[in-house]
């Protein structure tokens, strides 16, 4: 077992009255690549500030490495952060900007012009050492932001959407280069991010937060196959979520028929909420044995790798379907789900809870 | 093109007014000085610049713009720090009010400070009246000093105020996760991001210190004479035209070269906002 290199013990933090954290617990094991994912605004920068020393917590403590830090000055941790902008020396050229940690820490100049050219060529920006900061696209400064974050070597890095301007195909090679750096100097990261498969991919931990909440922890796959609530549910992926009924352990309602599930525990005749991902919606033919709903094509959009296509079933309500295979609107349809394929979860009791209901617009941020 | 034309036609005024009271003065002074009575060519009141009494008195204001200059980045720096990280939405106001002196007439400034500082001025009132030994710095160099960083400061204040409200917190934020101490973030950061804007203030203190008339005529009660004092001499008491204007294009010459100097030095989009 590795032992936990951060942990936060019930952080709050108030803004002019706004509770931006409550009561917020989080382990980092080290090694680890731990994502905090969620929408704008719910707090994965405070929270960052908090570990990296940039905020003093209202309440609660962090720990590093089993020693309390949580009234040591950033410039006195052992971790360092890639911010999410203007972080930069506008009066220093590149070069410069990379060796501001080494030179404060009284390194050779030999080992220093090594460093800033090593980590020019990891982030791809070889050749750059004399550039104005100014003088270089958002994107650029990002990558010259973990540079010089990185040549420092150290235990913790935080990163705050530090790919956030790149295009899709620089995104997708800095991912790979920053996994890389990673494992080749153990460094544990602490990433957030607001885009759900930059997350998936990279993590080997992922935190969901809402306002100010964890969400739920988990692996990706946790996080995609078995979603807690309806937030991460629908934060994670496109998904349905349908309200059910419980009828008794592995039996479920939907839209008053029954469906098999793998889930136990819940209780009889229990409303529960049901995630189902389009992907596992199937399609099949009317009066086949296999329909349970019965529903008509409505739309249909070509998204390159599949179809997105809506059902409507008799009740009337919205069922999103991804699938290679084609359905035209106005077919006359069965639906089927697997009973692996259904996700059941409690609906929101306490108001915490319903504070973190769904909320589509946002989760789409 | 319709656009270019537009843009002239805007300017138009500026450019009258610039040739009317900038352009054409300077043509006139340029030739009073390397004229003489009977306005043949010489370069004798170029040269008399350099002549010990005239070359003394601009040393004198050189030292004393120097010196008050140097006390307004020494006053203005920690004035204009604090204003930067009191993140309050008052700081601005506050500033403001630092400032509004400005808006007042330079002439009514020093009368003011004048009652302040006067042999019966409102401190050796306080002072008397405390049982304390009365001082007396009027028509000493220090009430000169004292009054031009009271006329300029200011004018100090505000550009460097401009600069540093310019550095991001998170700039410095990167600096304290580097490893920076306090004084560390403050050398390596803040000091060499302010520069421009104390460039600015210099300029804008320590030229008009140096060509002052007023404030050592008044508060030096006559017995300093500044390069100021006498260039005014020569053209309203001595009406000698030609070696005040004489004197006055080295002056001019002079200050171009420490533009010159200080202008490597400000950001080409420093813009010091007074309103
Ligand atoms: N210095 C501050 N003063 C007042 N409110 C703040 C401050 N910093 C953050 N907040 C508020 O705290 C909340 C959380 O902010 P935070 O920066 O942690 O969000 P975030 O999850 O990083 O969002 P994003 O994805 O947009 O970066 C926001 O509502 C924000 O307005
Ligand atoms: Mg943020």
């Amino acid at each position: 077992m590795e032992n936990k290199l951060i942990d936060l013990v019930n952080i709050s933090k108030t803004f002019d009255h706004d509770l931006v954290l409550d009561d917020l617990s989080l382990s980092i094991k080290e090694n680890s690549f731990v994502t905090l994912l969620g929408p704008s605004g719910c707090g994965k920068t405070t929270t960052l500030r908090i570990i990296g020393g940039f905020l003093t917590p209202d309440k609660g403590q962090v720990f590093f490495d089993g020693k309390d830090i949580t009234n040591l000055p950033p410039e006195k941790r052992q971790l360092n952060t890639v911010f999410q902008k203007y972080a930069l020396f506008p009066h220093m050229n590149v070069a410069e900007n990379i060796a501001f940690g080494l030179k404060i820490k009284k390194k050779s100049k030999d080992y220093i012009d090594e460093k800033i050219k090593y980590a020019l060529k990891l982030v791809n920006l070889e050749g750059y050492e004399k550039r104005d900061i100014d003088a270089l696209s958002g994107g650029q400064q990002q990558r010259i932001a973990i540079a010089r974050a990185i040549v420092n070597e150290p235990k913790l890095l935080l990163l705050d959407e530090p790919l956030g301007a790149l295009d899709l195909k620089l995104r997708q090679e800095m991912q790979y280069e920053l996994i890389r750096l990673k494992n080749e100097l153990g460094i544990t990261f602490i990433y957030v991010t607001h885009d759900q498969e930059e997350a998936l991919t990279m993590s080997d931990t992922i935190v969901v937060m809402n306002k100010g909440y964890i969400q739920q922890m988990g692996t990706p796959e946790q996080i995609y196959n078995e979603p807690e609530n309806a937030f991460v549910a629908t934060f994670i992926g496109d998904s349905n979520i349908v309200d059910g009924k419980m009828i008794e352990d592995y039996v479920v309602e939907i839209s008053g028929k029954k469906f098999r599930c793998i889930d136990a525990g819940f209780g009889t005749n229990k409303a529960v909420d049901i995630v189902i991902r389009p992907e596992d919606v199937e399609i099949v033919q009317p009066n086949s044995e296999k329909a349970v709903l019965h529903g008509r094509m409505t739309h249909v959009i070509f998204k390159g790798e599949m179809y997105e296509m809506l059902c409507v079933t008799d009740d009337g309500k919205e069922w999103l379907v991804h699938s290679t295979s084609l359905h035209e609107p106005g077919k006359e349809v069965g639906i089927y789900v697997e009973p692996q394929n259904i996700q059941i979860m409690n609906k929101p009791t306490s108001e915490d809870e319903a504070a973190i209901d769904p909320i589509i617009d946002e989760a789409e941020d | 093109m319709n656009g270019k034309l537009r843009n002239r036609l805007i300017a138009t005024p500026y450019t009258i007014w610039m040739i009317g009271f900038i352009v054409i003065p300077l043509i006139f002074v340029v030739y009073y000085a390397f004229t003489n009575d009977s306005n043949a060519f010489t370069v004798e009141n170029v040269i008399s610049f350099f002549n010990p009494i005239h070359l003394k008195s601009f040393i004198q204001a050189f030292k004393l713009a120097l010196i008050s200059t140097i006390i307004c980045i020494i006053l203005a720096y920690p004035i204009a720090l604090i204003f930067r990280n009191s993140k309050t939405k008052k700081s601005s106001f506050v500033v403001y009010v630092f400032i509004l002196p400005m808006w007042m007439n330079g002439l009514l400034r020093i009368y003011a400070w004048l009652t302040l500082i006067e042999k019966r001025g409102v401190i050796n009132l306080i002072l008397t009246s405390l049982g304390l030994p009365s001082i007396n710095i009027v028509n000493t160099e220090i009430a000169i000093i004292l009054g031009m960083v009271y006329d300029f400061l200011p004018f100090m204040i505000l550009p460097l105020y401009n600069s540093l409200m310019k550095i991001k917190d998170e700039t410095l934020n990167g600096a304290r996760d580097l490893g920076a101490n306090e004084l560390q973030v403050f050398t390596k950061v803040i000091f060499p991001l302010s520069i421009p804007g104390m460039v600015s203030g210099i300029t804008m203190v320590f030229i008009p210190a140096l060509t002052t008339v007023a404030i050592s005529y008044m508060l030096g009660g006559g017995l300093f004479l500044l390069i100021g004092n006498v260039i005014e001499q020569e053209f309203l008491t001595t009406a000698n035209w030609h070696l005040g204007s004489g004197l006055s294009f080295v002056l001019i010459i002079f200050i171009f070269i420490v533009m010159g100097i200080t202008n490597n030095f400000t950001d080409k989009d420093e813009e010091v906002n007074i309103i």
